[in-house]
């Protein structure tokens, strides 16, 4: 049997095109930017005409997820866990609209927060959602379940969310395809014309029809097989594992686990069967990659019965990703462990690339600041954040996908002016320009950074929607054209910029500055392309 | 056959093609693999590790155990100390001697190269050095491999084949480079 050595992100990728998906929507954002980008790149994918599109945000992402299924086709939209916040309009009321072609939504949480502002967990917007939501333990199980959780989401008429963690995402394992590959679905609407107008009488009608449906999504769930029970021979202690954490705890045991196992990698939770391991053990233990979401519901607010162990009792860290020697330390078992680190071992945080734009704009922009009070500089979701770390200390906030600019507008509206914003060129068509319109409205004292390096750089160089585009934004917003100012971050243009910032920061009003020079990434990419093609 | 390998370096250094051959070798001896990467904001010039195993059997965790790696393969000294906790007492610690300082408080390199001489198996090999050599210095990553390879568990001539199939799309001349580079660190004896 051919087996394919893929990450659980293009596991995820490889399934989708396996199982007759349509199109894929997504912004990046790690650790989930690897399953767009894998089917962007299949030839498979390119022969079947699957669309495969970076889209502005994760909510625009989301719409047009919703739209293709709408028109009978299967969708998938992914995006990092915090993206799913800015989804979050879309996805819960598109459980409220059903699905009509199959649609997944796939989160890529971040526990230990290696790449993030958070480490919130994903499977509490599936509850909140009530729809079906699938935490595969390995690449296989990911492969293998999307083509369930379409097959689930055309029978339900619901979207089904996949969530998976940054261990999974980024491990490569040997993955077996299914041998028939799926044909697309064809163009075919809703029997209901209307079932997608959430006026309030449609929404109850529809909302009641999402509640009726949620004891069969509960039966699915302990029919599947991707909940499995597990029998053991000793019942002082029942387990319950979700996700990547069932590997943790076998790691443990390579001869077989004396205790039963309640491996879940399905929601709703499985009721019967939880029952069935609390019934028959002592005490239980649920060892889940995340928030303590089963360990919370098993012990309920007064936690009156057996004893359950977990994140909230400290048996396990109640922050943090797991991994094999934590869970050896809460089964009690004799951990092993290496040296220590030696004392002289220092950090060493990630850095702003030689030859980066970004820290020839931070230059400049710290000595236009020399003479202005600290703390006024609002700053966003990208490379430049890195900005806030020593040598440059340049920023003071980073807080959410946009929030420079409306940060910076709530800041001058206090009292801080001029209020200083910097943000991305991906960041700024991400959630940036409706600030913008806010600021203009109100001509509030802010000068705006953009920094244009032609691609959406952190996540490794995707497009990015505002290429070409920034100064036309901007003056069709509003700002006046004569404090539009594109300037080149170069250190022989050092002074000039300096000049220009500080021009702008003695104008009492809306300012859009835009630094504009290719990430240094890409540039070297594409001349080392460019120079084999040359030589071929 | 059973291995748990941690390759170590500085984001960028190119530790994913090393695990890749490694990974190449295994497959083709019908052999089980899981190996964890490191994308995102570390990649920026941050420490990154990626955990590599290699198995006759299943394998369970993507992450490998403190005290339990066989291998720290690292392409800069103070990085293979990093990771420390993963070493069993018997396991082989790789480590190229050029210092990757892209930090001020970079500590001092003796009292680095002393940690590492403390590990009871350790190889400090002068990788940058031995690559400016042969006037290639993007072989670096592949001395270390070849340092490291006798400690794998593969036979040599099974590295071999895995490097010609990894750079088989690149041309002759850059897989005898590579496989040059390769024997130099095979050959390298510490003092």
């Amino acid at each position: 049997m051919n087996k394919l050595l893929l990450l659980g992100d293009e596991a995820i990728a490889q399934a989708a095109i396996d199982a007759g998906l349509s199109g894929i929507y997504a912004y990046p954002g790690t650790p989930s930017t690897e399953i767009p980008e894998y089917v962007h790149a299949s030839k498979q994918a390119k022969e079947l005409n699957i669309v495969a599109s970076w889209c502005a945000n994760e909510k625009t992402a989301m719409e047009a997820a919703i739209g293709m299924s709408y028109a009978g086709k299967r969708a998938m939209v992914t995006m990092k866990h915090v993206g799913l916040n800015v989804a979050a309009d879309g996805f819960i009321n598109a459980s409220i609209t059903g699905a009509n072609g199959g649609l997944i939504v796939v989160a890529a949480d971040d526990p230990s927060m290696h790449s993030s502002q958070n480490e919130q967990d994903s499977r509490f917007y599936g509850y909140f959602a009530m729809i079906p939501v699938f935490e595969p333990a390995n690449q296989q199980e990911a492969y293998d379940m999307v083509h369930y959780a379409f097959d689930l989401s055309e029978k339900y008429g619901l979207p089904t969310l996949i969530r998976i963690t940054t261990r999974l995402a980024h491990s490569r394992s040997g993955v077996i395809r299914k041998e028939q590959v799926r044909p697309q679905n064809s163009l075919k609407l809703p029997e209901d014309l209307r079932q997608f107008v959430l006026l309030p009488v449609i929404a109850r009608r529809n909302y009641k029809k999402l509640l009726s449906l949620q004891d069969k999504l509960e039966f699915e769930a302990e029919n599947s097989g991707y909940n499995q029970y597990i029998e053991g021979t000793n019942h002082s202690l029942g387990i319950i594992t979700c996700g990547i954490a069932y590997n943790y705890l076998m790691e443990n045991y390579p001869n077989g686990c004396p205790y039963p196992i309640l491996k879940i990698g399905q929601h709703p939770i499985p009721k019967k069967m939880v029952k069935k391991l609390y019934d028959s053990c002592h005490e239980i233990l649920v060892i889940e990659e995340g928030y303590p979401l089963i360990e919370d519901h098993l012990k309920g607010m007064l936690n009156l019965g057996k004893p359950v162990h977990g994140r909230l009792d400290g048996t396990l860290p109640r922050d943090g990703e797991l991994n094999p020697t934590l869970v050896a330390k809460a089964l009690g078992l004799p951990a092993t462990m290496g040296l220590p680190i030696p004392n002289i071992v220092t950090p060493r945080p990630p850095v702003l690339c030689k030859g980066c734009p970004h820290n020839d704009t931070y230059l400049a922009l710290n000595e236009a600041l020399k003479n202005y009070s600290k703390g006024r500089v609002f700053s966003d979701i990208g490379c430049y954040t890195l900005g806030a770390l020593p040598p440059l200390e340049s920023i003071n906030t980073c807080v959410d996908m946009g929030a420079s600019i409306t940060m910076a507008k709530g800041a001058a509206d206090a009292g801080l002016t001029p209020a200083i914003a910097v943000i991305g060129d991906s960041t700024f068509t991400h959630s940036g320009i409706t600030g913008l319109v806010d600021c203009v409205v109100h001509n509030s004292n802010v000068k705006i950074f953009i920094l244009d390096n032609f691609t959406t750089a952190m996540t490794g160089g995707q497009p990015s929607s505002a290429y070409n585009r920034l100064v036309d934004i901007c003056k069709g917003v509003g700002v006046p054209e004569e404090h539009i100012r594109v300037l080149k971050p170069l250190p022989k243009n050092h002074e000039e910029n300096v000049k220009a910032i500080q021009e702008e920061l003695a104008y009492n009003g809306v300012s859009v500055i835009i630094p504009q020079r290719e990430c240094i990434v890409t540039l070297n990419k594409r001349m080392r392309e460019k120079f084999k093609k040359q030589t071929v | 056959m059973k291995k748990d390998i941690i390759l170590a370096g500085v984001g960028g250094q190119g530790i994913i093609s090393l695990a890749a051959i490694i990974g190449l070798a295994a497959l083709n001896k019908g052999m089980y693999l899981k190996q964890s990467e490191v994308h995102g904001m570390s990649q920026r010039g941050g420490d990154v590790m990626s955990n590599l195993r290699i198995s006759d059997n299943p394998i369970y965790s993507d992450l490998i155990p403190c005290g339990q790696a066989d291998l720290i393969i690292s392409l800069e000294p103070m990085e293979s100390l990093r990771y420390l906790p993963y070493l069993n007492p018997h396991g082989w610690l790789i480590a190229n001697k050029a210092p990757y300082v892209n930090i001020p408080n970079y500590p001092n390199l003796d009292d680095i190269y002393k940690e590492i001489t403390r590990i009871e198996k350790h190889v400090l090999i002068p990788a940058d050095e031995l690559a400016k050599e042969i006037g290639n210095e993007k072989v670096v990553n592949m001395i270390v491999l070849g340092a490291s390879a006798p400690h794998l568990g593969f036979g040599k001539e099974e590295m071999l084949d895995a490097i010609r199939q990894m750079f088989k799309n690149k041309g002759e001349d850059v897989v005898n480079q590579n496989i040059q580079a390769f024997e130099i660190g095979y050959n390298f004896k510490q003092n």
